[in-house]
């Protein structure tokens, strides 16, 4: 089973973290910061998986992807195979980049719950559900639409879009 | 969507965002955090927040406890925020919810009702919704709240709400099994579920429950090798493809699940055998996944009931992983390979050059997948490369958890295959060095017993040898600063039990150093202990062999330390000390016999070397002694007066007494008897206390140990020390490896000999050796001028393993007709000169050979079926398979002169090398010691020694 997802930028920040057990929030620090210390030290052209049992305990692999300024890291057990979860990490960012439409970091950042509401759909108490983009945007796509009908919540407009040139 | 790229969120939040990014430290990010906690915390409590406002409060909410500070007194809000019937404040809710609280949380109680109600909901959004907080919030107690929804949810119309109503069991079934056991059919009525997304979704709780319990699932097998034989073939909807695969990852889990069922089961896996064919040639192995899937078969292939054209199958892919440029493919062929060797352990040869650049690179991971490798393939022949690079990559590497790892499994290659003591009590001195207080304890107990009890053969030289090499080692490791103090404890008790017993150290030595030691560490008590514990022994050695002892004013000093020391312990081993050297010889000898410490220490429970002084006593009119349990109670009253009356004139009668064996006489004198020796010291034990007698080499073995009074306390630890791990094959092929080897050094000048162990000058050839030795037993001279017969029997070993002059080669396949390799391999050969010119590089011409082999055997059909048993045998350098008779006798008559040449100095190094892994461990200890003697070191001389010796 998949144990965590994290999202980092290349300067250490978190921009998305899931456990998919309980852990304390001292904890998840300490792991991810953890993680981070073993990502910066990584160097070009290596592979993409790190033996991460001595931050996560026996029997955990650890499968990072590098785009643009973040890291997407997916932990897990034996019970998966590291080349698919690499290309699971490319199906989560496929879909966010479909969804946000050249998907930044910034785009994680302010879409929290969104990004949220994707990896729920392809990953579901720790077992990849659906790996298929299409579905996962279709999923999301009809989320969205009945929250905007069951809502009159008026959305700010797109006013923040200075930021993404920051 | 509606809000593609833009920011639904208030403009505090994106102040939040901006400022927390534009942090320059760790610091300044915190106090940022710290004032938006106040803010949230004063705005959270108002009054009438409109949803949309309180929906962004439970966001910013979840973002900070996202970045590490306390978000805790929001809680109670997203709890309220689940409540709500607009479903996108309650997704919010939830997803706070999910986040922030643990099943056994506190306010967990106000969401279950939630939870029941939305799990019953038309929305089915709702539903989904409801069915992630079940998987994370819901615990043991509140599973039977919820488990009759859930269990309905599994027939929903929505396909989604089936996948998830599936994990919830799922879930509920790893949290509970015996909850939901009864249930746990739905899963297999699941499996043939309409829609491909539900049924992939059934082989996740599928797997875990076949992990369990493999048998109970024999049944499905066929439906598992038919689904996937579907998928396979692209009868699911394109929608399912990945990267043109066809719906990849659910091929991956039915794999798993196969590898599962086929494990040991002969005819389940030729169910699969068909299907996992397939597949190999269908996957492309272009894209990733493509790959992910092929090297999910291999798993599969290994796990089941083996087929040879499957296992063929595999090692191609293998050797496709391996000489990709992908470090991802290079690492998931090293582990495919350490899956595969256990099955075919043959095929790692053909690849030793690719793991060798895998050991080689500078990638941290794929380095230690291949040092995984290596410890799996580690044979008698080859533990002694194997080791020396662990403990290469040990020393250079500061994580913690992965050197503790990487020494212990140092450790028990060395116990397992050492060839020699002294080999092991060398490794043992650097893993001790490099990672003593990271190991086990029980390691450190091992070699000390080691060290005591020898090989465990009635060998009294070797063993005393193999002792002083030790006390030497250790005095000259004593030098070095900071050492582990694990590795000073061992240090400590060797010199103390056999500093001075081979005379080469006089006791002011041992005990100078000794109290170095003390004084160096003076922080570690243990230490100190032990240190006073060994001075005491050299002491009681020196007064026992009726010399003078004059204590050295450092130690006399320490003394007075420690007779004033905190530590009780210590204090009690310094009076003893001094009680010591002040009793005469034979006291002292029956206190501290000389090396004794395997001995059996006869404890006499019963003290019934007392009874005739009790017998005084109570003839003076003393009272009888009454064990406790007659004492108390006063229905033993009675009991009590009876015994009163007859014991006097027979002696003490309790139940206790009579347990004891008729005593055969201590060797300790009774007088001293309650003296540290017997009485359990609670914190540093003294290691003789906990050793055994050697009975047997293996003296931990539970079945004999349960004689002895004093349990060992290395109970756990393998003692494979003396084992006869040797199989008859890998001595058979150390003989000839030998032979051949020899052979060149007979022929030519001893220089040869050292070329097979001479690191090269170019790096091809130092690989190529490390290879040689790592998977062919014995390294192969590469620089042997080609003189026909000799190479005959090698190059025929050598065709895949190592590169030979060409020439030789030549001369070689005349010879070996049956073995001869097709005419192409000649042609291959080009430069005929090759022996003569050693600057063409030999490693290419090796890859070059390997390549035409493996061509030529596939091409020409009769020929690869005649070759191919040739080759195997070669890999496993069994001369049985030797088709020329002559060769072998050849090469049998070559080895003897080499024999004869034996006591050549130049040739020593090379023969203990490949003698010492020989069957007989005194020869090997001999060697060992002439070897030392000489001052090489056999641990150390590849490829160092060589470097130093030939610049």
């Amino acid at each position: 089973m998949i144990k965590a997802v994290m999202v980092m930028n290349t300067q250490g920040k978190t921009r998305l973290a899931k456990f998919y057990e309980y852990l304390s929030v001292e904890k998840q620090q300490e792991l991810i910061r953890g993680v981070f210390a073993v990502l910066c030290s990584r160097a070009e052209n290596v592979s993409n998986f790190i033996d991460a049992e001595s931050i996560f305990g026996p029997d955990s692999c650890l499968v990072y992807k590098h785009f643009a300024t973040l890291y997407f890291v997916f932990v897990f057990d034996s019970s998966e195979n590291e080349l698919a979860v690499l290309d699971l990490i490319q199906v989560f960012v496929e879909t966010l980049d479909r969804c946000f439409k050249n998907v930044c970091e910034l785009d994680i950042v302010f879409n929290y719950s969104k990004v949220h509401t994707i990896l729920d759909e392809m990953i579901f108490g720790g077992q990849v559900v659906e790996t298929s983009s299409s579905e996962i945007m279709k999923a999301v796509e009809e989320i969205s639409k009945l929250e905007a009908a069951s809502n009159a919540i008026t959305l700010i407009p797109k006013s923040a879009s200075g930021w993404r040139s920051r | 969507m509606g809000s593609q790229g833009g920011f639904n969120q208030s403009k505090e939040f994106l102040d939040l965002v901006k400022s927390i990014g534009e942090a320059r430290s760790k610091a300044e990010e915190d106090r940022i955090v710290l004032s938006e906690i106040e803010t949230l915390k004063r705005c959270i409590s108002e009054p009438d927040i409109p949803k949309r406002k309180m929906k962004e409060y439970i966001i910013r909410l979840v973002y900070i406890e996202m970045l590490g500070h306390d978000a805790s007194f929001g809680y109670i809000h997203a709890v309220k925020m689940t409540h709500d019937d607009s479903l996108i404040v309650k997704r919010t809710g939830y997803l706070a919810v999910t986040l922030f609280l643990n099943e056994d949380h506190d306010l967990i109680i106000l969401i279950v009702n939630t939870i029941q109600k939305d799990l019953k909901s038309d929305n089915y959004l709702v539903v989904c919704a409801a069915l992630n907080a079940v998987c994370r919030l819901i615990n043991e107690e509140t599973i039977p709240a919820v488990l009759p929804q859930v269990v309905e949810l599994l027939a929903h119309p929505k396909e989604a709400v089936r996948k998830k109503a599936i994990m919830a069991l799922h879930r509920f079934y790893q949290k509970s099994p015996s909850s939901v056991s009864h249930l746990i059919s739905n899963f297999r009525k699941r499996l043939c579920d309409n829609d491909p997304g539900v049924m992939g979704a059934t082989l996740c709780p599928l797997f875990d429950l076949i992990t369990q319990d493999v048998n109970s699932y024999k049944d499905l097998v066929i439906s598992f090798v038919s689904i996937l034989k579907q998928v396979a073939e692209r009868r699911l909807s394109k929608a399912h493809d990945y990267h043109q695969m066809p719906a990849p990852f659910i091929q991956i889990k039915l794999l798993k699940i196969l590898a599962l069922l086929g494990s040991g089961d002969k005819q389940a896996s030729e169910n699969m055998y068909t299907v996992v064919g397939d597949i190999f040639r269908k996957s492309d192995s272009s894209s990733n996944i493509g790959n992910a899937v092929l090297y999910e078969c291999i798993c599969c292939v290994s796990s089941i009931y083996p087929n040879p054209k499957l296992l063929d199958s595999a090692a191609d892919v293998i050797s496709r992983f391996l000489k990709s440029d992908s470090h991802n493919l290079k690492y998931m062929g090293i582990d495919a390979l350490g899956r595969l060797i256990k099955i075919s352990p043959e095929i790692a040869e053909q690849h030793q050059l690719a793991v060798i650049d895998c050991l080689e690179d500078p990638d941290d991971t794929l380095k230690r997948k291949t040092f995984e490798l290596l410890y799996k393939m580690t044979k008698s022949t080859n533990v002694e490369v194997i080791v020396y690079r662990m403990i290469d990559y040990m020393i250079s590497i500061t994580d913690n958890h992965y050197k503790t790892e990487i020494a212990s499994r140092c450790v028990e290659l060395a116990e397992q295959f050492a060839p020699s003591n002294q080999w092991f009590i060398q490794t043992m001195n650097k893993v001790f060095e490099h990672a003593g207080d990271l190991v086990n304890i029980k390691v450190a107990h091992n070699l000390m017993r080691l060290i005591a009890e020898g090989f465990g053969e009635d060998d009294d030289n070797g063993d005393s040898k193999l002792r002083s090499s030790a006390v030497e080692s250790y005095l000259r490791i004593l030098g070095e600063p900071k050492l582990p103090s694990v590795f000073l404890q061992v240090i400590c008790w060797v010199l103390g039990e056999y500093g001075t017993s081979d005379g080469m150290f006089s006791a002011s030595d041992i005990t100078g150093k000794l109290c170095d030691v003390a004084e160096a560490y003076s922080s570690n008590e243990t230490v100190k202990a032990y240190a006073v514990t060994a001075l005491m022994k050299i002491y009681a050695f020196e007064i026992a062999a009726g010399r003078k002892v004059g204590m050295l004013p450092e130690c006399q000093s320490l003394m007075e330390e420690l007779l004033a020391s905190h530590s009780t312990d210590l204090q009690q081993r310094a009076y003893e000390l001094q009680a010591v050297i002040g009793l005469d010889a034979h006291a002292v000898e029956c206190i501290m016999p000389s090396d004794a410490s395997c001995e059996d220490i006869e404890v006499d429970k019963g003290l019934s070397f007392l009874d005739g002084y009790i017998q005084e006593a109570i003839e003076k009119g003393a009272q009888p002694y009454i064990p406790e349990s007659e004492r108390s109670g006063v229905l033993n009253i009675g009991n009590f007066r009876n015994q009163d009356h007859h014991e006097p004139s027979h002696g003490l009668r309790f139940e206790a007494y009579e347990l004891p064996k008729p005593a055969v006489q201590s060797r300790i004198p009774q007088a001293l008897l309650p003296s540290t020796e017997i009485v359990p010291v609670p914190e540093p034990m003294y290691p003789r206390e906990t050793y055994q007698t050697p009975v047997t080499p293996i003296p931990s073995n539970p079945s004999n140990a349960g004689s002895a009074e004093l349990k060992l306390r290395l109970d756990g630890v393998q003692q494979k020390w003396g084992r006869p791990t040797y199989t008859p094959e890998t001595s058979t092929s150390n003989s000839t490896s030998q032979k051949s080897v020899n052979g060149a050094s007979a022929v030519n000048s001893t220089r040869e000999t050292y070329a097979s162990r001479k690191p090269q000058v170019e790096i091809s050839h130092e690989k190529q050796k490390l290879a040689a030795s790592l998977f062919g037993g014995s390294s192969k001279p590469e620089k042997r001028p080609a003189s026909g017969h000799k190479v005959s029997k090698a190059s025929s070993h050598m065709v895949e393993k190592s590169h030979v002059p060409n020439s030789s080669m030549e001369v070689a396949s005349e010879k070996t007709v049956p073995a001869q390799p097709p005419p192409d391999l000649l042609d291959l050969g080009e430069p005929t000169a090759t022996s003569t010119a050693p600057s063409l590089d030999p490693f290419k011409q090796l890859e070059a050979l390997l390549d035409t082999t493996q061509d030529a055997s596939a091409a020409n059909g009769a020929t690869a079926a005649s070759r191919s048993p040739d080759v195997m045998a070669l890999y496993a350098d069994t001369p049985v398979f030797l088709h020329n008779k002559d060769d072998a006798d050849l090469l049998s008559g070559l080895s003897n002169p080499s024999v004869t040449n034996m006591p050549g100095a130049t040739a020593r190094p090379q023969l203990t090398q490949s003698s010492s892994k020989g069957s007989n461990p005194k020869d090997s200890l001999e060697k060992d010691a002439l070897v030392r003697q000489m001052g090489v070191n056999p641990s150390r001389q590849n490829p160092n020694l060589f470097k130093d010796l030939l610049g």
